[in-house]
């Protein structure tokens, strides 16, 4: 009995991760298209850009993003064998991204974003067992339009 | 208040230093975003429940700083940064600090 349900938890999180997966990556192939008009850069001088400075704010955007069922038995595996945990690496990947977008469309109108900060943290309230599980991801910099 | 994360207000001059300023909030979820999270540990996908509440947080926690610093005469932080911890399970604070200045 035990077993059917880790079979059919596999199997949901197989499927729905997937699906998941490939709609979120497309979601965010398609704004990062859409956003690529604007800079977005780590440094901390504003790029030069002519006109004159007309606002400036922090923008901010984060997302939590929890991994599936099937994905985590994967990792667990890896956990024995050492070496490449792909599964978690698209999650991190996913979870910068859509931060990275959040940050970008909470100051429309900005010309460029400077000093862009990631900061990644795990939530996971399965810590005991040492698993990721969900993490959390920040982006923040300082939004700079010129008119 | 000017909010920015770099030691400037571009466009700005900055006349006065007030010294730091900061903001916490220790926040924790309730029971009904944590079924909702243990589905989608199965699932995966995006926790909306978490991503929210770490938004408010983050803004409740910011409002605290922008006191502190309005308390001080100052009219914008620069060189703000973030820190996350979590504090105990199923809690994190959420930490803001910065430097409050005056610009003209």
């Amino acid at each position: 009995m035990e077993f059917a349900t880790f079979i059919v938890l596999m199997l949901l999180g197989y499927g729905f991760g997937t699906w998941a997966e490939s709609r979120h990556y497309k979601s965010i192939e398609e704004r990062e298209t859409r956003y690529q008009h604007l800079p977005t850069i780590g440094l901390k001088q504003p790029l030069p850009q002519q006109g004159r400075v007309v606002k400036t704010q922090l923008a901010a955007g984060n997302v939590v993003i929890s991994v599936d069922y099937f994905k985590r038995f994967l990792a667990a595996l890896r956990n024995i064998f050492g070496g490449r945990v792909s599964s978690y690496e698209t999650l991190v990947d996913r979870a910068r991204r859509e931060a990275t977008l959040r940050m970008k469309e909470s100051c429309p109108g900005a010309t460029q974003i400077i000093n862009v900060r990631l900061e990644t943290a795990s939530l996971s309230k399965n810590t005991k067992k040492g698993s990721i599980g969900s993490i959390e991801v920040f982006a923040y910099g300082t939004a700079i339009t010129y008119k | 208040m000017l909010i920015t994360n770099i030691e400037m207000i571009p466009g700005r001059q900055i006349v006065q230093h007030h010294g730091l300023v900061s903001g916490s909030t220790v926040r924790a979820k309730h029971v009904g975003r944590d079924i909702m999270a243990s589905l989608k540990n199965i699932f995966g996908g995006e926790l909306k429940g978490y991503t929210e509440l770490l938004t408010e947080s983050r803004k409740e926690a910011m409002a605290r700083m922008k006191e502190q610093a309005k308390q001080m005469g100052a009219n914008a932080v620069v060189n703000v940064r973030f820190s996350t911890s979590s504090v105990a399970s199923g809690a994190a604070e959420l930490y803001v600090y910065g430097t409050a200045v005056t610009v003209q």
